[in-house]
């Protein structure tokens, strides 16, 4: 099982020593243009992965590999234990029972897979949407918890509404019910803005939309890497998130839903495994999860996922998120007292989250970014897959750091540097 | 500083004084490009003057790669035939996808040669060609206008 550096904690503040904890990450050994240390600000768009991760996967190959669910010999035993293992250990990260947790390729297949089960339901059932009801997204949503929604808008013919943000970045409530309408079917929300850091308030729109029936929907893929999770306390219906910006591999996401919900959802994904009976003429489906699990899944991502949430399990997410917030707090005062910068979402900690966007006058996040990386510093430029958000914002693009647990102070330091560098680079030619 | 390589003189100064930038009122062509990965966009219009000359005036929101080029582009193209123009944007396409090892011919280029460097930066090479990509289809879509068939 994966332990962390022993030395990773230091047992009298119990802080986080991230100089320590790279150790464990084997892509801090190498160094990027030129020699320079490595300062990954880009976990947003994914994390870097632990060791433990990248030997769990590998072997899964060594050492398990069999489809799972079928073959009735040792490995196939194995292949599955390792699996329904990863299922549990997601269950137990979410609060959540095991038959509640899907495995699929990423949150944005998370999120189309309701959308397409939604579609499949029979004009009888508790998913089908018709002409007269509505779907609720917010402004800042990313692309992946909005275009689902906006072409199951399309095909079912309901209307698609949306709260929109203040100027501080933060979701707009005052019209809730004007917004979530008693026709209301769906409410998809993001937890934490991949772009503004917003963390979004959930309860008030958890109930309006329970008062009207609504289903919600939360897209989690920049909370749950960071924020201990309870899907019973938060309320929700549905939640997605991706494996690889928790520390897992790429291939291998999450839907949860609760148990009375997925047993009345029809699948998106036919063919095997997922079914319970098959004539020529006629099907009839597995229980969940398997019913929404077609093919031979993503065995050894899942397995790796589960090494990756028992990493952090072991070091402690409210840890982690306390790590982030320190240097998030300094990263916002460094910007803040750069008068060229403009810092896009909340400017101080209150409900936010450790990603950070900014634009800076006169030079393009692309140019910035470029700069960025001629110093060993990876940001992330461009609309981040919002692009109505960076309209909202009235911007093309920004620019966008983005922490985990294994960033420190000096990799604040240096992004700040950085951007200062950039602007003597840019401004003094 | 390998930056350097990228970001030239030349590609700073149209950067910051950009040519033909502004959109004309009289054209037979407007197109819209954007770059999808970045949202940089912008706005061509063209037009053939009575001797079939380019008249080309651009807008647009992007970064000093993809704005330089456009400037660096109006610049080379304007007042020649579309017959004229085909050899350079093919030379600055070659140009693009040369990795860094072709220089670009002066002669043919002039100010362009600038961004060889971009070449070596594979994730800018599309800020370079924007405009250019934005012009060869407004240049295809006015010789169908006017029923030429060569270079399409």
């Amino acid at each position: 099982m994966a332990t962390p550096s022993t030395q990773t904690i230091n047992r009298r503040s119990m802080r986080l020593d991230a100089q320590e904890l790279r150790k464990d990450f084997p892509i801090f050994q190498r160094t990027v243009r030129g020699g320079q240390r490595l300062i990954y600000l880009d976990s947003g768009a994914t994390s870097q992965k632990p060791r433990v991760v990248i030997e769990e996967e590998s072997n899964f190959y060594s050492l398990t590999n069999a489809a799972v669910h079928r073959g009735a010999h040792q490995l196939a035993e194995e292949a599955t234990d390792a699996y329904e293992g990863a299922r549990q250990i997601v269950a137990d990260f979410l609060g959540a029972k095991l038959d509640e947790i899907i495995f699929t390729k990423n949150a944005t297949e998370s999120l189309n897979l309701l959308a397409y089960a939604f579609s499949n339901s029979e004009p009888s059932g508790r998913f089908h949407l018709k002409k007269q009801d509505r779907i609720v997204v917010t402004e800042m949503e990313h692309h992946a918890n909005l275009i689902p929604w906006q072409q199951l808008a399309k095909r079912s013919g309901a209307t698609l509404a949306w709260f929109s943000i203040d100027g501080q970045g933060r979701l707009d409530l005052s019209n809730i019910e004007e917004v979530i309408t008693v026709n209301t079917k769906v409410v998809a929300l993001t937890h934490q803005s991949n772009v503004l850091g917003t963390i979004n308030p959930l309860t008030a729109i958890v109930k309006r939309a329970h008062e009207v029936g609504a289903i919600v929907i939360l897209d989690a893929c920049q909370s749950a890497p960071h924020l201990e999770i309870d899907v019973a306390t938060l309320g929700v219906d549905f939640l997605a998130f991706s494996g690889h910006k928790s520390l897992g591999p790429t291939g291998v996401g999450v839907l949860w839903g609760r148990v009375d919900l997925l047993e009345q959802l029809p699948p998106f994904l036919y063919g095997g495994s997922m079914i319970e009976t098959v004539t020529m003429a006629e099907s009839t489906w597995a229980p969940p999860p398997r019913r929404f699990e077609a093919g031979v899944p993503n065995m050894a991502q899942a397995v790796g996922l589960g090494a990756a949430l028992n990493y952090l399990n072991k070091i402690g997410l409210s840890r982690i998120h306390e790590h982030e917030m320190e240097l998030t707090e300094q990263l916002l005062l460094g910007l803040s007292e750069n008068s060229d910068v403009e810092i896009f979402g909340p400017n101080n900690l209150e409900m936010r989250g450790e990603v950070v966007s900014f634009g800076l006058a006169n030079i393009h996040p692309h140019d910035l970014g470029q700069y960025l990386d001629s110093r060993g510093i990876a940001v992330r430029t461009g609309h981040h897959c919002a692009w109505p958000l960076n309209r909202r914002l009235g911007v093309n693009a920004t620019t966008r750091a983005s922490l985990y647990l294994y960033n420190d102070s000096l990799d604040i330091d240096a992004l700040i540097e950085g951007v200062r560098g950039a602007q003597l680079y840019f401004g003094a030619r | 500083m390998h930056l350097d390589n990228l970001y030239q003189e030349v590609i700073l100064d149209h950067y910051k004084r950009p040519e033909y930038k502004g959109l004309g009122h009289d054209f037979q062509i407007a197109v819209h490009h954007v770059n999808p990965s970045c949202g940089d966009e912008i706005t061509l219009h063209l037009r053939l003057d009575n001797n079939s000359l380019l008249q080309l005036t651009w807008d647009g929101v992007g970064c000093s790669i993809s704005m330089a080029s456009a400037s660096v582009m109006a610049g080379l193209l304007n007042g020649k035939t579309i017959d004229q123009g085909q050899p350079i944007l093919d030379a600055f396409l070659a140009l693009m996808q040369s990795k860094g090892a072709d220089a670009g011919d002066e002669e043919i280029l002039d100010d362009a040669v600038a961004f060889s460097g971009v070449s070596k930066f594979p994730a800018r090479i599309k800020c370079a060609l924007l405009a250019w990509m934005a012009y060869k289809d407004a240049a295809l879509q006015v010789q169908g206008i006017s029923g030429a068939r060569e270079n399409v």
